[in-house]
């Protein structure tokens, strides 16, 4: 199966995989400031940004959308700040009501425009295309190898590897900052840490990681990866940098194993239907964060 | 200004004490904090003379933890002025310490006590410089001073309430400040973590250090500071403590939630 793996299965598990961690090296830090639900908010937001990038460029091109998709997050960002201040609620019930509204408003852009010519449906918002980023030209493991080969791969791989890197780059830079700022962001402004750039980086490096995984793998697989692989890891130890280490191998394990469950496990079964592998994937970090609520070594709290 | 009644003037400054103007620990000048609409803290003028241990006290919801906190940068201030040793806190901060309410924190967080200590040093140590023999011998000493240097490697959430405070107390102190801002450093700690939290203050304030902590236990004021800050959302009086401990001053902040018997146990 050699060929035929490179061929339709590699950059799918190598885009997810990079999808998952490029979501998860942030999500550490927004899972300790109990700001998880920006990830959600994030991954739905962009929706109409990305459609109404469609809309004006008439074509499915990653930096219109990329654009679009970061400008759909400012304004959700600025709106819920407006709301929560405005209407004197938390933040969280802020933020359901914009991403809520910003999805909905994105689907209803999505039906009421000619997207036919193009895969850009409300099932791609939610599942991705995983399935449809294939590496034709390869022939076989030596197209590894071949950089006429390579240059064919599907440009979501370059879109994520690249974002991957910034935002580990950007997470080894500021790593003292993030910590101080979520364990204690008082404390953190008296000695001079611009807290609120800091926070606001961590938003955008999370945005990044969503826009970026979003057209490739989908909302599913981006709350999923920002959540439970980060929360995971914290029943496993009491380090943060352990921590942000075993997230990243979790979300590598559970983007090989969901691939494998989804895409071969059915065959192997004698089924002749696939599942879909964003579904599989999220579904088993789930499965991996249940586990470890049950038998994960720090999962007792100290009160 | 007479003896009892020392409310604080536009001026501020009492006769008979040698001082630069402006030029102390902490000088605040109008300062007026809100949440929302409400002002919590409304036209506060207030300053610590260099070297004293000053408590800030009022009752529950007086906004003497909001002071510290716009003091410190932590909340807007809608007006007001507030220098450290005559400079803004930017220029000064430094020269400043700050040890938050215990509370504030979720001490479930993935840490060690070591690592806490540390962040005092993160000025210094800036974004990527490695950590130096010479710093993680100042965090020991930080937390010799406390009486925690064998928790050093303890995960911060397997604390007690005390330990937990002394641990701040201790990052507080590899900022090797001159002026100290504690937010109610007694609250829910033993008494063997009181005794220990005194006597480091006690020593700072031998070396010349400055102090000003929230303190909630009236019983306490006296035998703990020298100088008192005494405010209800207004500032009431501020001076040494023989002057502002008054029954009059209390009455005029607590109004009339003091008992008369609370008032015999402090000697009033």
């Amino acid at each position: 199966m050699g060929s035929e793996f490179v061929a339709l299965g590699l950059t799918p598990v190598l885009i997810s995989a990079f999808a998952g961690m490029a979501c998860a090296l942030p999500g550490n830090f927004l899972v300790l400031r109990k700001q998880a639900l920006i990830g959600d908010a994030i991954s739905h937001v962009v929706l109409p940004g990305i459609v109404v990038a469609y809309l004006l460029t008439g074509q499915v091109s990653t930096w219109p959308m990329m654009l679009g998709a970061a400008g759909a997050a400012v304004i959700s960002v600025v709106l819920i700040e407006m709301i929560r201040r405005l209407g004197r609620i938390e933040y969280g019930a802020a933020m359901g009501v914009i991403f809520t509204t910003m999805f909905a408003a994105g689907v209803l852009l999505l039906e009421q425009s000619d997207t036919s010519r193009v895969h850009l449906d409300v099932e791609h918002a939610l599942f991705g295309n995983l399935e449809t980023l294939i590496w034709l030209q390869s022939d076989g493991w030596g197209s590894l190898l071949d950089p006429l080969s390579l240059a064919q791969l599907p440009p979501q791989f370059f879109r994520m590897v690249i974002a991957f890197f910034v935002i580990s780059a950007f997470t080894y830079i500021f790593w003292r900052p993030l910590v101080l700022i979520s364990f204690d962001e008082a404390y953190a402004r008296t000695i001079g840490t611009q807290a609120t750039v800091v926070g606001f980086l961590l938003v955008v490096l999370a945005a990044m990681a969503a826009v970026a995984a979003f057209d490739a793998v989908g909302s599913i697989i981006v709350i999923a990866m920002i959540l439970c692989p980060p929360a995971t890891a914290r029943l496993l130890t009491n380090d943060i940098k352990t921590q942000v280490f075993l997230s990243l191998i979790l979300a590598l394990g559970a983007t090989l194993i969901g691939y494998v469950v989804a895409g071969y496990l059915p065959l192997w079964l004698g089924y002749s239907n696939t599942l879909s592998a964003a579904g599989m994937i999220a579904t088993v970090s789930g499965l991996l964060l249940a586990s470890s609520a049950i038998y994960g070594r720090h999962r007792k709290r100290v009160i | 200004m007479m003896a009892g009644v020392a409310l604080v003037s536009d001026q501020g400054v009492r006769l008979g004490e040698a001082r630069e103007p402006g030029e102390e620990p902490l000088n605040i000048r109008g300062l007026t904090v809100s949440y929302g609409q409400v002002p919590a803290v409304y036209s506060i003028d207030f300053s610590v003379k260099s070297g004293s241990l000053m408590g800030i006290v009022g009752p529950n919801g007086a906004g003497k933890s909001t002071v510290l906190k716009a003091a410190m940068g932590i909340l807007p201030l809608i007006s007001g002025q507030v220098t450290f040793f005559g400079k803004p806190l930017k220029e000064a901060r430094h020269r400043v310490a700050y040890v938050p309410q215990r509370a504030s924190v979720d001490w479930d967080f993935p840490a060690t006590v070591y690592d806490v200590v540390l962040m005092g040093l993160y000025p210094s140590l800036g974004l990527l410089r490695r950590v130096s023999k010479a710093d993680k011998a100042k965090v020991a000493e930080s937390l010799a001073k406390v009486g925690m240097q064998d928790f050093v490697d303890r995960q911060i959430g397997q604390l007690s309430g005390g330990q937990q405070q002394r641990v701040f107390l201790a990052r507080s102190l590899v900022q090797q400040a001159d002026v100290f801002l504690l937010d109610e450093p007694f609250a829910g700690v033993d008494a063997a973590t009181e005794t220990a939290i005194m006597g480091v203050l006690k020593g700072l304030q031998e070396d010349g250090k400055t102090i000003i902590s929230v303190h909630h236990d009236l019983s306490t004021v006296s035998t703990y500071f020298d100088h008192l800050f005494l405010l209800n959302r207004k500032a009431v009086a501020y001076g040494p403590v023989a002057e502002v401990f008054t029954k009059e001053n209390l009455s005029i902040a607590y109004g009339g939630k003091l008992a008369a018997a609370q008032l015999d146990t402090m000697g009033l």
